[in-house]
């Protein structure tokens, strides 16, 4: 029977209240008194020395109260990157920078070369036409092959080449992969692209800065997933503020997707130009300004290859990317390819031996950083499709393929330095094929081909990273900063609390599901607990929401803040129960000493912590409030199996999704109905991404696909009902809650899925292409069908 | 600048504004019905939609002058007199119908204009009627399982999960 709270419950959703009424707080709902608006001046050539910018006819236009250049900002700190990769030869990546304003050049369209602080938006925008903007164009590098090639323009003229870093992992196996390639009874080969998407969370990006001049205080409003990296950043790197003079806000924020994790220049800027026009000053991202200014995500090219023995045993692997860095690093674009990426190319698999290079490249597009899944979906589709393409090559079903190569015994240590502390691949496996009916897709291809259409049925198995720690792993890694997580848990006198966490909510429903797990812990009603997060001045330092990584580091700190306080209220309730500390037990709210009638109630132990009255106070401080902060010894290892069935029109190429059927492990669980939630989401991302959407240039740098109206989001009637099951648990074995986190699963494991369905698809009805990149467009599948 | 005077959730709202100005601009930023959202600035997302002389219509593809005289509904005169969600409201929280909430009020508006002149639609109505609303987060799943609950009919049914 479903419990009605507490750890399992499919407790409904606090935050929804407001939001269904109109009454949520969107970084775009805060109005300051006397604020002034910024529209920002974006390039719309790709590549450019620039050579001047004229604002003087600007400056008199109507409402203008200061317009600012790059020559504002070269006083002021670079963008900062977050992660340095060293490369294979031992040599740290090359690193430019990254000015808040366009300056010298112009390096992809869309970055800011002015911005104009007016009275409205309107009249910001009115100005910033009468801005002169004199730019020579230089030759685009916009193909990433192209760009590493000898004598190609250079992005940045200070660096060597485009090439930021030559990846090799692990470095020492590669003699020994090459030889079992030597020594392979078969090769599989295999050459795709990840296509370029953008994250398009539904609220755009806003920044709102405002500054004390009494105080010298500055507050900065943010769609942030993560406030207190970008004080951190910012601060630090940036402007110089230290962290006691800056408060960051990033109130209810309409998702993320990974796109909000990095430092802005808007931001940057917003903070600068509150303090230099003592006022206010708000952007609001256009969607067209949010396509070619969010960073963006994926966008690899690879050639990956399996080496199998006779018997089918998978025996090697080595895989070469492409992976593009465009224009400028963002916050943690150099970790996505890398460690987000090499460390799960062994996926659910057994292969002993792996090597991985990538090659980061430089090109005159907008940045990429992580996208949901963030170089984990890159590992999986190009690891997944291959593993397809061995099975049709050998002629043996690809989930017998799967199965036979499966990672049986846990913990287990890859080849590409990760240790899997639980995963049950043939219990996912097995629960996929019951609930994908796979002994019904005969009948359900007949009926597809009695209308005329073909039906495909594709499968693929995932694993994923969450949770990415610990800090001093990540540090040796190159990360720049630590990824623990805190929380203050404050118990208030009459026996309520406040849980101040470094996660953040943006769509997961922390709001909801923490409460649930502090509910349960001290057996109090859900309601008693409140979530606070996304403020620096009322939440301790955290790193914030990304990597499915909320319940498994943040919840966990939540889990130890209040055994701390559990630990504190027990020595309470024994003074008060004359006990002794050790017979004192916390049941459904009520603190009884062991084997006897005694008991204290949870609310006259937090009373009289709070009116020590009768109180050990020679022992143990008043007050009921602890912190902690947790850094996880691994990594979390969610993992699954998916199917896709498609139904394929072959006059018009298109193709829909007829069933999509996922099987997941994220260990336990604290709300069903949020984890089901965030699945669904994320398989629409991974259909978005395997049907639709395309993140497009032309040869000249000019982003083809920078509105709704060319860039494919999927709709309603793009995507069906899907079947979702999470009951193959193996919980984490590291962290308190055994919670591996499930952000992301969907959108990592689903691509193959649907691009597997496609090509068996095509091949029922006679075509074997051996593989068609995404987005499977009905131009790409009509011409696959009619080559 | 030209005075517009509209019904705005039943009471009389007014104010100055430019030729150019929309009506989600001066829902938000003159009213400060900031339940109206802007997600995109083609017309295409839907997270504006409100309801004006009884018809949804995306409030950023309307001019703040076209709506004068009109009589205007937005999220926030949704909810039941007590306060309490209404019908459509209550279904999406049921089903976990939302998770950003920002293109929410957008699909709630949608929806109850959808049920209003097809009180029981198929899913596939459902999910043609919502081709102008975007939703990054939910999938839909959630989102149509609630308008078809909102509609009375039984969703315990449609989909495993």
């Amino acid at each position: 029977m479903p419990k009605d709270g507490g750890i399992g419950a499919s407790s409904k959703r606090r935050e929804d209240i407001r939001f269904l009424t109109g009454e949520g707080n969107y970084t775009d709902d805060i109005n300051l008194r006397g604020q002034a608006y910024v529209f920002f001046l974006r390039s719309d050539i790709a590549h450019g020395v620039l050579n001047s910018v004229d604002t003087s006819a600007a400056e008199s236009m109507p409402g203008v109260v200061k317009i600012f250049t790059g020559a504002d900002f070269e006083a002021v700190g670079s963008i900062p990157c977050g992660w340095q990769v060293t490369d294979k030869h031992g040599e740290v990546m090359q690193e430019p920078r990254h000015p808040v304003l366009a300056h010298g050049k112009v390096r992809h369209v869309g970055e800011p070369i002015a911005a104009v602080v007016a009275e409205s938006l309107a009249e910001a925008r009115d100005a910033a036409e009468a801005i002169v903007v004199d730019i020579t164009d230089l030759p685009a590098v916009i193909n990433m092959k192209d760009a590493v090639k000898e004598g190609a323009p250079k992005v940045h003229d200070d660096l060597t080449s485009n090439l930021c870093y030559d990846w090799g992992f692990v470095e020492e196996n590669k003699g020994a992969v090459d030889k079992a390639f030597e020594e392979a009874h078969h090769v599989t080969t295999l050459e795709l692209v990840n296509n370029r998407l953008v994250a398009n969370p539904m609220e755009p990006r806003v920044a709102v800065g405002d500054y004390a001049r009494g105080t010298g205080d500055h507050t900065l409003y943010t769609t942030s997933q993560n406030p207190h990296v970008i004080r951190l950043l910012m601060g630090a790197f940036v402007l110089g503020i230290p962290e006691h003079k800056l408060r960051v806000v990033a109130p209810d924020v309409g998702g993320g997707f990974g796109t909000k994790i990095f430092h802005y220049q808007e931001e940057a800027f917003c903070t600068f130009a509150a303090k230099a026009c003592n006022r206010p000053v708000k952007w609001t991202s256009s969607r067209s300004e949010a396509f070619m200014s969010d960073a963006h995500g994926r966008d690899h090219v690879t050639k990956i290859q399996m080496a199998l023995d006779k018997d089918n045993n998978f025996t090697a692997l080595r895989t070469d990317t492409y992976a593009n860095m465009g224009a400028y690093l963002s916050t943690f674009a150099p970790s996505v390819p890398t460690w987000l990426h090499g460390t799960l190319m062994a996926g659910n698999y057994k292969t002993p031996l792996i090597y991985v290079n990538v090659k980061a490249v430089f090109t005159n597009t907008v940045p990429v950083d992580a996208y949901r899944g963030a170089g984990r979906p890159e590992a999986t589709y190009q690891l997944e499709r291959l593993v397809d393409k061995c099975a049709h090559e050998l002629g043996v079903d690809p989930i017998a393929l799967r199965r036979q190569n499966f990672i049986m015994e846990f913990p287990y240590a890859t080849p590409v330095a990760v240790e899997y502390d639980t995963g049950d691949y043939v219990a996912t496996m097995d629960k996929l094929e019951e609930i994908a009916d796979i002994a019904g897709f005969a009948a359900r291809r007949k009926e597809s081909e009695a209308k005329g259409k073909l039906r495909g049925f594709g499968v693929n198995c995932y694993i994923e990273a969450c949770g990415i720690a610990p800090s001093n792993l990540v540090g040796q890694l190159g990360a720049r900063a630590g990824l623990y997580e805190s929380a203050t848990v404050r118990v208030n006198a009459t026996g309520g609390l406040v849980v101040m966490t470094g996660s953040h909510s943006h769509g997961q429903g922390h709001e909801t599901a923490f409460p649930q797990v502090i509910a349960e812990m001290i057996g109090i009603p859900e309601h008693m607990i409140e979530i606070v997060h996304g403020d620096t001045a009322n939440s301790p330092m955290g790193m914030g929401t990304y990597g499915s990584r909320s319940l498994a580091v943040g919840g966990s700190a939540m889990v130890r803040a209040t055994e701390k306080i559990i630990a504190k209220a027990k020595k309470i309730a024994s003074h008060l129960l004359e006990a002794s500390e050790g017979d004192i037990e916390l049941k459904d709210g009520a603190f009884t000493v062991a084997g006897t009638d005694k008991s204290v109630a949870w609310g006259d132990v937090t009373l009289a912590a709070y009116v020590p009255h009768n109180y050990p106070l020679e022992d143990i401080e008043p007050g009921l409030e602890e912190t902690a902060f947790y850094d996880p010894s691994n990594f979390t290892y969610p993992s699954g199996a998916y199917a896709c069935e498609v139904e394929l029109d072959p006059e018009t190429g298109q193709v829909t999704i007829e069933r999509f059927s996922a099987a997941d492990d994220f260990g336990n669980i604290v709300n069903p109905m949020i984890v089901t939630g965030q699945v669904h989401g994320g398989l629409a991302q991974g259909i978005g991404q395997a049907l639709m959407e395309n993140c497009s240039y032309d040869s000249d740098g000019q982003l083809l696909s920078a509105s709704y109206m060319d860039y494919a989001m999927p709709r309603a009637s793009d995507l069906p009902f899907y079947t979702v099951d999470h009951s193959c648990q193996t919980p984490c074995t590291h962290n308190p809650l055994g919670v591996k986190g499930c952000g992301e699963a969907g959108a990592i494991g689903s691509p193959p899925a649907v691009v597997n369905a496609v090509l068996d698809a095509m091949r029922s009805g006679g075509k074997d292409v051996g593989h068609i990149d995404m987005p499977v467009t009905p131009a790409r599948v009509w011409a696959a069908m009619n080559s | 600048m030209t005075q517009v005077k509209m019904t705005v959730n039943g009471k009389a709202a007014s104010g100055d504004v430019e030729g150019r100005t929309l009506l989600a601009s001066f829902l938000r930023e003159d009213l400060g019905l900031t339940g109206t959202h802007i997600g995109c600035d083609t017309s295409q997302c839907g997270a504006c939609v409100v309801h004006v002389n009884g018809e949804a219509v995306k409030a950023c593809t309307m001019l703040a002058i076209e709506a004068d005289g009109a009589d205007v509904k937005t999220i926030e005169s949704v909810a039941n007199a007590d306060g309490s969600l209404n019908v459509i409201q209550q279904a999406f929280q049921d089903h976990h119908g939302l998770q950003c909430g920002f293109c929410t009020p957008g699909m709630v508006m949608s929806a109850s204009a959808l049920l209003k002149d097809n009180p029981k639609p198929t899913e596939a109505e459902v999910r043609h009627y919502l081709d102008g609303n975007i939703c990054r987060c939910t999938g839909y799943h959630n989102i149509v399982k609630a308008i078809m609950a909102a509609s009375g009919q039984d969703v315990s049914a449609l989909a495993a999960e």
